[in-house]
């Protein structure tokens, strides 16, 4: 009988944080910007510059920590790395070698063999290295500094993970949780979010490991699954037909190729030589300090998504898309707050706000617009005082500026009129004018009526509510 | 024999020498090596903006020994400085004694400021660390390098100490204004007891016990009880400091590469030779034992049996200090084994720099101050910049 196989997975996380500023010193930590823009004399390893923590960068570990259910270190402390490398200016990187901000989390994970909790051993903070990049025509290779210093959380599993349905299910789980408390966009195509793979083979039921290797360079989650299924047969291939000998090495995942190669051992070997960094001294996390993040963590998206259903009576699909990104949820319960009125609230932003970020290319986390402001339209709407076709006016100006809606409403006469008299004569000279229609609705079409409704709201620019508009209109023709 | 690596002439002010090792953005900052020659900082040290501030005068960058670690300068790219009498001496010490420069600003990792001044009678202040900033300083070992002054007098010294104490928040190891202010007090404190080092004076010739007795009479002569103490503890601060201060170094120095600025060999085709290449032939041989000693004592290998036990040496000689300075005021002790040095003592013994801190390292390591008056070493607890600075009065003028 044929000997079965399990993997055991565990993985190393790289996020970078959504901090303003790189996490010691004052440049922007934004992506792009031209090379070597966001640079400083700090971040780009002259002499002289010393390191100054950046406070929001130990909010964001701590967040991190507290939504993976983490340990918080209380005093959490900064070492360095020694390695050489032209993208690392100072030839060291900082970062958490002996006490990192959080220890000991779990993640639970859904995929369909059941409900699995994932182990974290730990999260540290440390600084991103720079890029290279290669000139061929000139045979020269750049150092682009801009990433350099821009802060990180590293995420390391316990190799908890046996498949890459759960390493899949596992990065879903922790970009949702993470994106939600605001740590990061966690976008792996900007390189915000980088996985590395330590996978290892063994047959079903024993005790002892495989040996292991470490995958690199996956950029997309569908990257990182196939990276497993290849390494996974690749070990036991190995292992069953005696292709190759398994070291323990460090390998680059070639997506183009679909094969995992072994890096130059120099690159992966190494005494980092890590000790404590002594120009930064031990962050000391006070319980003021502890109990402030701790009370501005998110509720879990699917406790949020339990309630959209239960408590405000939404349907499955829109309490999914709107528990999609915490942004939606913001506005939304924003909006419910103000307006009491949960359906519409949803309604509005899944479809006429996703239209709008649709058209200006911006995603659902971009979503910036005052929830109590979309609330207020959305009143405005249900009491009949703006037509639809204005109310989308409305909101095109929200994600312009910072507006009241009845007050801009009233001020570009958007405010349905309850001037019968009014409607009365332009219904009149409608008729009037449109005699065939008129004609073709007593001869049995109805939809000559909706020609001259269309005219009337036309002529009203549409501030007028339809019910009282078709019922005058009925009863003139009539 | 060039002491200034750089002037600076035209501006108002008491004059002060920086050693090379103080960033400055008008003027080339080499730390005496070849690897920064020429090197132009696009900052200047908070310490020269402060003086500047301050009203004194930058008179120049004095040359020093490679990354100050050395014994009095010798290793320096651009050349040692010797006094008539063939003994060493540092550049900073010599402007200061010639009065051409009222006072110097140097860096202590290694005891260099504090051993010169003592050899040539002057006076060292070593504040307490964290109580001035070090933000554009070369950072060799930052654990307990400290920013120093000396002067050929105390009053000199202590106006221009006040003028670069202070907390900044470029520095994350400042410490917060409160404490600062406590070195910066105006008024002198007078000291009732002083205790006298035992076996690190006894290691000492017999020229500068001597120096240790005259100031011992000096004190008793004012009414103040001197003590002789058991301070045995106290000598392996030296070899703690050696591997903190190399471990450190080693770190600090390894962003000189090659590839952003400095020094770059003309002999590569691979990254590891331009690397290799450009640090074999910009270094010194001192630097590099001290890069190579410091790596070792950070492998994996050897971390607990050496680094993490240099920190833990630390920790008990900071409580050992805290013992000492229940009873007493100070500790009185030497800066140096000798009253002199030459170029051949540092020949017959390549790494004297790395003995010679006997005496230098309790200081560094546990961030206490240091003043040198009279030829002699004064240790006090943090803060007590004016209980040290009251004594040296009483031996200004004293063992030049
Ligand atoms: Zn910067």
């Amino acid at each position: 009988m044929a000997t079965k196989y399990e993997t055991v997975i565990g993985l190393e996380v790289h996020i970078e944080l959504a901090t303003e500023s790189k996490i010691f010193c004052s440049c922007s930590a934004k992506f792009g910007g031209e090379q070597n823009d966001h640079v400083c004399p700090a971040c780009c390893g002259m002499p002289g510059m010393l390191p100054v923590v950046n406070k929001h960068v130990v909010d964001l570990g701590m967040t991190a920590g507290m939504m993976l259910n983490c340990h918080i270190n209380r005093v959490t402390t900064f070492d360095k790395k020694s390695y050489y490398y032209p993208d690392l200016p100072c030839s060291y990187q900082t970062t958490q070698w002996f006490a990192p901000v959080a220890v000991n989390g779990t993640v639970r994970i859904n995929t369909s063999k059941g409900e699995k909790d994932i182990r974290i051993k730990q999260i540290h903070m440390e600084e991103d290295a720079g890029k290279l990049v290669h000139d061929d025509w000139t045979n020269t290779t750049f150092v682009d500094f801009n990433r350099t210093s821009v802060p990180l959380i590293e995420i390391v599993s316990q190799p908890d993970l046996s498949s890459a349905e759960e390493v899949v299910a596992y990065l879903e789980r922790l970009r949702s949780l993470l994106r939600f408390a605001k740590v990061s966009e966690c976008r792996m195509e900007q390189g915000s979010m980088r996985c590395d793979v330590n996978l290892s083979v063994r047959p079903e039921g024993s005790k002892v490991l495989g040996v292991r290797t470490e995958m690199k360079n996956m950029n997309s989650i569908s990257a990182i699954e196939r990276a497993i299924e290849y390494e996974t047969a690749r070990h036991i291939d190995a292992i069953e037909n005696g292709t190759e000998e398994l070291v323990q090495e460090t390998r680059r995942w070639d997506d183009i190729k679909g094969k995992s190669f072994a890096m130059r051992n120099k690159e992966t070997a190494g005494d980092y030589r890590y000790f404590p960094d002594p120009n930064v001294m031990p962050v000391c996390i006070d319980d003021e300090w502890y109990d402030g993040i701790k009370a501005t963590l998110p509720e879990f998206p699917e406790v949020k998504r339990e309630k959209y259903i239960n408590e405000l009576g939404l349907g499955e699909y829109d309490a999914d898309l709107l528990t999609e990104s915490r942004a939606l949820c913001d506005v939304f319960e924003a909006a419910y707050a103000e307006s009491n009125l949960a359906k519409e609230s949803a309604n509005w932003i899944i479809s006429n706000c996703m239209k709008v970020l649709n058209r200006k290319q911006m995603t659902p986390d971009m979503l910036n617009i005052d929830g109590k402001s979309l609330g207020k339209l959305i009143k405005l709407v249900a009491d009949g005082k703006v037509g639809n076709a204005n109310a989308r006016k409305i909101l095109d100006e929200m994600f312009e500026n910072d507006i009241d809606p009845e007050k801009y409403a009233t001020e570009n006469g958007f405010i349905v009129s309850n001037d019968t008299g009014r409607i009365q004569d332009v219904i009149n000279a409608v008729v009037a004018a449109d005699q065939k229609s008129v004609a073709d609705f007593k001869g049995g079409k109805e939809k000559a009526l909706m020609a001259l409704f269309g005219k009337c709201m036309k002529e009203l620019k549409g501030n007028c509510d339809p019910a009282v508009l078709r019922e005058m209109l009925l009863k003139t023709i009539q | 024999m060039e002491l200034y690596l750089a002037k600076q002439d035209g501006q108002k002010g008491k004059k002060i020498a920086l050693d090379d090792m103080i960033l400055t953005k008008d003027m080339p900052t080499t730390a005496g090596s070849k690897m920064l020659e020429n090197y132009m900082s696009l900052f200047d040290a908070e310490v020269v903006e402060r003086l500047t501030a301050s009203g004194y005068a930058i008179g120049g960058k004095a040359n020093v020994g490679e990354m100050c670690i050395d014994l009095l300068g010798e290793t320096s790219y651009y050349g040692a400085v010797e006094g008539e009498d063939g003994t060493l001496m540092t550049a900073s010490a010599m402007l200061v004694k010639n009065g051409e420069a009222d006072a110097a600003i140097g860096l202590d990792a290694n005891g260099t400021p504090r051993r010169a001044a003592a050899l040539n009678g002057l006076v060292c202040i070593k504040p307490t660390y964290g109580t001035v900033s070090r933000f554009g300083t070369v950072s060799i070992a930052c654990s307990g390098e400290t920013v120093t002054v000396t002067a050929n007098d105390v009053s000199t010294a202590k106006n221009v100490l006040d003028a670069i104490v202070g907390h900044d928040d470029k520095d994350g190891t400042s410490l917060p204004e409160e404490k600062c202010a406590k070195v910066k007090a105006a008024e002198f404190v007078p000291a009732k007891r002083v205790a006298v080092a035992r076996s690190l004076t006894e290691s000492a010739s017999e020229a500068i016990k001597q120096k240790i007795a005259d100031a011992v009479d000096a004190f008793k002569a004012n009414g103040i009880e001197v003590v002789e103490i058991d301070d045995s503890l106290l000598l392996t601060a030296k070899n703690a400091w050696n591997i903190l201060m190399s471990a450190e170094l080693c770190n600090n120095v390894s962003r000189y590469d090659g590839v952003k600025y400095g020094y770059r060999t003309k002999n590569y085709t691979t990254i590891d030779e331009l690397y290799t290449n450009s640090r074999t032939e910009a270094f010194g041989e001192l630097l590099k034992t001290a890069i190579l000693f410091g790596s070792e004592t950070l492998s994996d290998y050897n971390y607990m049996k050496m680094y993490d036990k240099g920190l833990r040496i630390r920790r008990v000689l900071s409580e050992k200090f805290d013992e000492i300075f229940e009873s007493f005021d100070a500790v009185l002790m030497p800066a140096s084994a000798k009253s002199a040095y030459t170029k051949a003592d540092t020949e017959e013994n390549k790494y004297i720099a790395y003995d010679e801190n006997l005496y230098t390292a309790p200081a560094t390591i546990t961030g206490v101050p240091a003043v040198i008056a009279g030829g002699v070493q004064l240790l006090g607890k943090a803060f007590s910049e004016n209980v040290l600075l009251d004594l040296a009065k009483k031996l200004e003028g004293a063992g030049k």
